[in-house]
């Protein structure tokens, strides 16, 4: 289009403009349906969550107002403080076993599993779990934990222990294992596909050069990994961070993360205060990713 | 073929470990499932029958399990539809690369961090204070979309981007207008992949249960049907319904396996059509 832009100045101007506003225009007709759902479903819903955040609340109904009440309760209360530590404690645990388990099973389908079948075959064979209902896999913990569970007996008739050990279920313990059995497969799946993603070369190299295994791993693999560790960690701190279910389940109610103390607050129909956590807990989610994505553009790595 | 370092085997081993961890739990509740009547929630096994499986198909027993099946289904295949439908047009929309783009990027991640509860909880306020009823259709619907939208959109990226566009370019050479080039040459590229994007789709939705606790209204999906058999049904026909689901869920990846491999087999066996098309 610009191949004669001395021959027709004015006219190759006004074709390469109208071909760029052709290009945003059929852009955001194409993205339109996103964006309206997002728009609809995501944003608005945000802003009525901060807009309720500043609301009173008798308890039969939620009123219009802008107080500061609820976030002060908030933020005054030794409780909150006491269930955000235990959400960053939850979050930074699950955080450091899902990463450590899912790093070496992707390193090990990646790097140890040599045909391409076979990888693919038990890739696929640690996905199925993920397929089935959360709150099933959750409630399948209860056999193999209980006081007379599959544990205890096995532990009890290995003369390990002579009497049950309660701390299995209902404990920090629990829900930390539940977590870890849920989201493992949301940090296997980045890294392994930046693994493969790895020219087999630059290993080579790191061989020919003298490097041993363990110098290769930390030289070469973990750093060209990295942008799979960040997606994936994404995933789970804000999974983890999010969840009120698994807590409630495995911790027999007896803990309480920040998902928790909002899906309470529901319960009792204090949709003000419901709102004032969750806004807090927005924050805190956004700032841990804002401090995540320093490290990776991820839409240069996707 | 040279010998396996000793690496290998122990990594095979935690491989192997961790297969156990994942599935133990599982194939736990599945035997524990087919307890005879006088069984409980933990081993010993007392007996062996289908009891519980039968109990669960007398409705009155266990609430409406097979009422929230349907509208689980039905919800599943309608965020199916619409995530393929509007991801594949994002997914062509980013490639543009249009002003605003980045924005709508950040919106996207933002929608798939959001802790769940909270799209549970605006999307129902939104609804209540607009004097709206909260249904499994329409609110409960739009809450999934936030959740299954972003992770269509993510694979649709991984798509286009080990996309080769020569074969757009050839088809436009040929005189093929900007549609013709999508219905001819895009789409049956992208195809197999767009399987993947409908799975994720229908299980994600099939399975959410945070997104649709205030969304769906007076009628339970089926999440939300377990979530509440947990809190009151103590006898093994809670097990039944896991192992169910789960078989349920092997179906439909099974399904869309063969789909895949139907696909794949009719390229195959079709080839190349080049020269074909003209004559």
């Amino acid at each position: 289009m610009a191949a004669h832009p001395k021959t027709f100045p004015a006219a190759s101007r006004l074709l390469s403009g109208a071909s760029l506003k052709n290009r945003h225009v059929s852009g955001w007709l194409l993205a339109s349906p996103l964006g309206l759902v997002l728009a609809v479903f995501l944003l608005l819903p945000i802003a009525m969550i901060v807009i309720v955040s500043f609301w009173g609340a008798t308890e039969f109904s939620i009123y219009p107002a802008f107080r500061w009440d609820n976030y002060e309760f908030l933020l005054t209360s030794p409780v909150t403080w006491k269930v955000f530590l235990n959400t960053f404690k939850y979050a930074a645990l699950t955080w450091a076993f899902t990463l450590t388990i899912g790093f070496t099973v992707a390193y090990f389908l990646a790097f140890h599993v040599r045909s391409l079948t076979w990888q693919i075959a038990l890739f696929l064979l640690c996905t199925i779990p993920f397929w089935t209902s959360n709150i099933i896999r959750m409630i399948s913990w209860i056999p193999f934990l209980g006081r007379n569970g599959i544990a205890n007996s096995t532990l009890m008739s290995l003369g390990v222990t002579d009497r049950p050990m309660d701390w299995l279920l209902y404990s920090d313990f629990s829900v930390i294992l539940a977590f870890v059995h849920l989201y493992t497969l949301f940090m296997v799946v980045p890294i392994f596909n930046t693994m493969m993603r790895i020219d087999r070369s630059l290993i080579e190299a790191a061989y020919d050069s003298g490097a041993t295994g363990f110098q290769t791993l930390t030289n070469v693999i973990i750093p060209l990994c990295k942008p799979g560790i960040m997606i994936g960690s994404i995933f789970v701190v804000t999974l983890v961070m999010g969840d009120f279910i698994t807590v409630r389940f495995m911790s027999g109610s007896q803990s309480a993360n920040v998902g928790r103390l909002i899906s309470n607050d529901i319960a009792l129909l204090q949709y003000p205060s419901a709102a004032a956590t969750a806004v807090i807990l927005l924050i805190t989610v956004l700032l841990v990713i804002g401090i995540l994505l320093r490290f990776v553009d991820i839409r240069k790595e996707l | 073929m040279d010998r396996r370092p000793r690496s290998f085997y122990l990594l095979a081993a935690f491989f192997t470990l961790f297969l156990l961890f994942l599935y133990g739990p599982t194939l736990t509740i599945a035997i524990l499932s087919f307890q005879g009547p006088e069984g409980g929630l933990t081993f010993p096994m007392r007996g062996a029958s289908l009891h519980w499986f039968r109990d669960l198909f007398e409705q009155q027993a266990v609430g409406d399990i097979w009422g929230s099946f349907g509208r689980s289904f039905t919800l599943g295949l309608m965020v199916m539809g619409t995530t393929i439908v509007v991801s594949v047009m994002g997914g062509l929309a980013f490639r543009k690369r249009f002003a605003g783009s980045g924005v709508l990027f950040y919106l996207v991640v933002t929608s798939l961090v959001i802790p769940s509860i909270l799209v549970s909880l605006g999307v129902g306020l939104i609804f209540s204070q607009s004097g709206l009823d909260v249904h499994w259709a329409t609110s409960g619907f739009g809450a999934q979309l936030t959740w299954t939208l972003p992770f269509g959109l993510l694979i649709m990226f991984a798509v286009f981007n080990r996309f080769d566009k020569s074969y757009e370019e050839a088809a436009r050479d040929q005189g093929a207008s900007a549609w013709q080039t999508i219905r001819h040459v895009v789409l049956p590229i992208i195809a197999p992949s767009l399987i993947g994007v409908a799975l994720f789709g229908f299980t994600l939705s099939y399975d959410e249960f945070a997104r649709t606790l205030l969304t769906a209204g007076s009628h339970n999906t089926l999440p939300l049907e377990i979530y509440g058999m947990t809190t009151n049904v103590t006898t093994p026909v809670i097990f039944a319904l896991g192992t169910l689901t789960t078989a349920f869920s092997l179906v439909v990846i099974g399904a869309f396996l063969a789909a895949v491999w139907a696909m794949n087999r009719s390229r195959a066996r079709q080839g190349s059509d080049a020269g074909r098309g003209m004559v």
